[in-house]
């Protein structure tokens, strides 16, 4: 078993160093981001820590309207609508995250398959502020 | 995998459900008071409560909806059958359809000879922000839910998905919509049961009432395309795409098979039961499919040895329009990226070939989310015994089938029912 720790904790520590941090399983050779201890494969639990390079493909999106009390108090709502998009990464394994510098206002001209790269958003004040994943065309 | 059956045969003897709405002062509870009253009622060589085992009762989150955890004993309570166990089983919106095959287990297993089934959901207390919020607690909190999607958002993603796949436009999942609104209006249970003409009539006198000007739209898909009488929620799923917030309950009582003559002459048996979990959305092969459903598709299938084709009757978990579409393709009634055209061309009306969701689905009937999956029987219930009234499938439909998802496809249930 690896010494490392592959929990929320670290995934979202690695984001706010700017960092996609993933595990490979040293057994199967199988990539997970976010990474986790156990290899749903393979079932090993050896392994090791890999930084992804944060580019990908755009799989699928929505740009919502209705948002939840955490976007709402990041300011978006029906006037102000964001782009939430499901992102093939070019190592392999795929992950949700917000979209960013799409026109939201013409959904229709989003295309799938457009490549993206990794950003780090902040949301949140002073003591709460935390770095989340997401992507810009 | 090795072909599972059950140990013994398993049949459902009666069913009720209260009526699916906004309905303030009623607690789930209540509904669930509603619910077991037409259930006993519908027992055609009646039924004495006071003979049930044992209840298993699905229900997301009255913790969150109603302030209240621990429901299965309260209902066990309230129509006095305690101390007899009662247990609440959670799969978020497929909490009904996995009470259902618990139910139908501890039946198999030997352990009882008959068990109440309940689903149970009160959602229309909250606000509309905390109950997104209490329904994105079925997503993943720690890797969906920060992205800033909802339920909504992770459907509208598919579509997106699926129309660059298969080439679809927005306009198909409208047409689901209205469908189900045409279904929905010949069930006096439903929460919606207008047709999307009824629904522009209404907002035209209202217009009228309050000195508004008059909308004027040119026919139902205008309307269904017009942004102020059909905003986007999360695009491009609009209002008229996605299941309503809803209170309701509904239970079924089921037997043992032997002990089913001395109920009815028309139970139905449970023939399929399959079940599935899976990881959260991103994880998957693929967009325009839920692993889960086609998992326990043929699970249930197999179980019960027919194929795809012999089904008469289907309900599908149509929480948004494009799960329907999605629902058709996973339980193999259409070919992956065919399930679009079957609606363009009508093959999934009422009258169509392929019927489905002849109740009004999850979008007109309502969508009282642990209740759902028990409400879908009702359906089959009605129509495999020649009691849907002017929803009525013609031809004395004896096959069945129910497909009840939760989360984006975490969890999937699939049973089939025959009549004999
Ligand atoms: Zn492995």
């Amino acid at each position: 078993m690896s010494d490392m720790e592959f929990t929320h904790t670290t995934h979202y520590q690695a984001l706010g160093e700017r960092k996609l941090a993933a595990s490979r399983c040293k057994t199967c050779g199988r990539l997970y981001f976010p990474a986790r201890p156990i290899c749903p494969e393979c079932h090993g639990n050896n392994m090791e820590a890999v930084e992804l390079s944060g580019r990908g493909k755009l799989a699928a999106f929505s740009v919502i309207y209705i948002a939840p009390t955490a976007m709402i108090q990041a300011g978006y709502d029906r006037k102000n609508p964001y782009c939430a998009a499901v992102v093939n990464l070019e190592e392999g394994p795929s992950i949700c995250a917000q979209l960013v510098g799409v026109d939201v206002a013409h959904p229709e001209a989003i295309k799938i398959g457009t490549p993206v790269t990794a950003t780090f958003l902040t949301r949140g004040e002073g003591e709460a502020a935390k770095t989340f994943l997401g992507f810009q065309v | 995998m090795t072909k599972r059956k059950l140990g013994r045969g398993v049949a459902i003897v009666g069913a009720g459900m209260s009526k699916f709405g906004a309905f303030p002062g009623k607690s789930s509870r209540d509904l669930f008071v509603d619910a077991f009253q037409e259930m006993l009622a519908s027992v055609d060589k009646g039924f004495d409560a006071r003979d049930i085992e044992a209840l298993f009762i699905g229900n997301f989150s009255s913790d969150l909806f109603e302030g209240q955890g621990h429901t299965a004993p309260i209902m066990a309570d309230w129509v006095g059958l305690t101390p007899r166990p009662a247990t609440r089983v959670e799969d978020a919106c497929a909490s009904g359809g996995v009470a259902l095959r618990q139910g139908m287990l501890a039946i198999a297993s030997g352990l009882y000879d008959i068990v109440l089934v309940g689903g149970i959901e009160k959602m229309t207390d909250l606000p509309i922000e905390r109950v997104t919020d209490t329904l994105a607690t079925a997503a993943d909190a720690l890797y969906e839910v920060p992205a800033g999607f909802t339920f909504p958002g992770l459907y509208a993603s598919m579509a997106t998905a699926y129309m660059s796949r298969y080439g679809a436009n927005t306009d198909v999942f409208l047409k689901v919509g209205y469908k189900n609104h045409e279904n929905g209006s010949l069930n006096d249970k439903a929460q919606f049961g207008q047709r999307i003409a009824d629904i522009m009539e209404m907002r035209k006198k209202s217009a009228a009432k309050k000195g508004l000007p008059i909308p004027e739209w040119a026919d139902e898909m205008a309307f269904l395309k017009d942004d102020r009488a059909n905003p986007i929620i999360a695009w491009p799923m609009r209002l008229y795409d996605c299941s309503p917030v809803s209170d309701g309950a509904a239970a079924v009582i089921l037997v043992s098979e032997e002990l089913a003559s001395r109920f009815t002459d028309r139970p139905l048996y449970v023939i399929g039961s399959g079940q599935a979990s899976d990881g959260a959305t991103h994880s998957r092969p693929t967009m325009t499919s839920l692993p889960s459903a086609k998992q326990a598709a043929s699970i249930a299938y197999e179980m019960a040895g027919v194929r795809p084709a012999d089904i008469q009757v289907v309900e599908v978990h149509d929480c948004f329009t494009v799960a329907e579409i999605i629902a058709t393709e996973d339980l193999g009634f259409f070919e992956p990226g065919q399930g679009w055209r079957a609606v363009e061309e009508g093959q999934t009306a009422r009258g169509g070939p392929r019927p489905i969701n002849t109740s009004g689905g999850l979008k007109s009937k309502g969508h009282p989310v642990g209740a759902s999956g028990v409400g879908q029987v009702l359906e089959i219930w009605k129509q495999l015994r020649g009691e849907a009234g002017a929803r009525q499938l013609p031809g004395a439909p004896h096959l069945g089938l129910t497909h009840n998802v939760g989360g984006t496809g975490q969890t999937c249930t699939v049973h089939i029912f025959e009549r004999r």
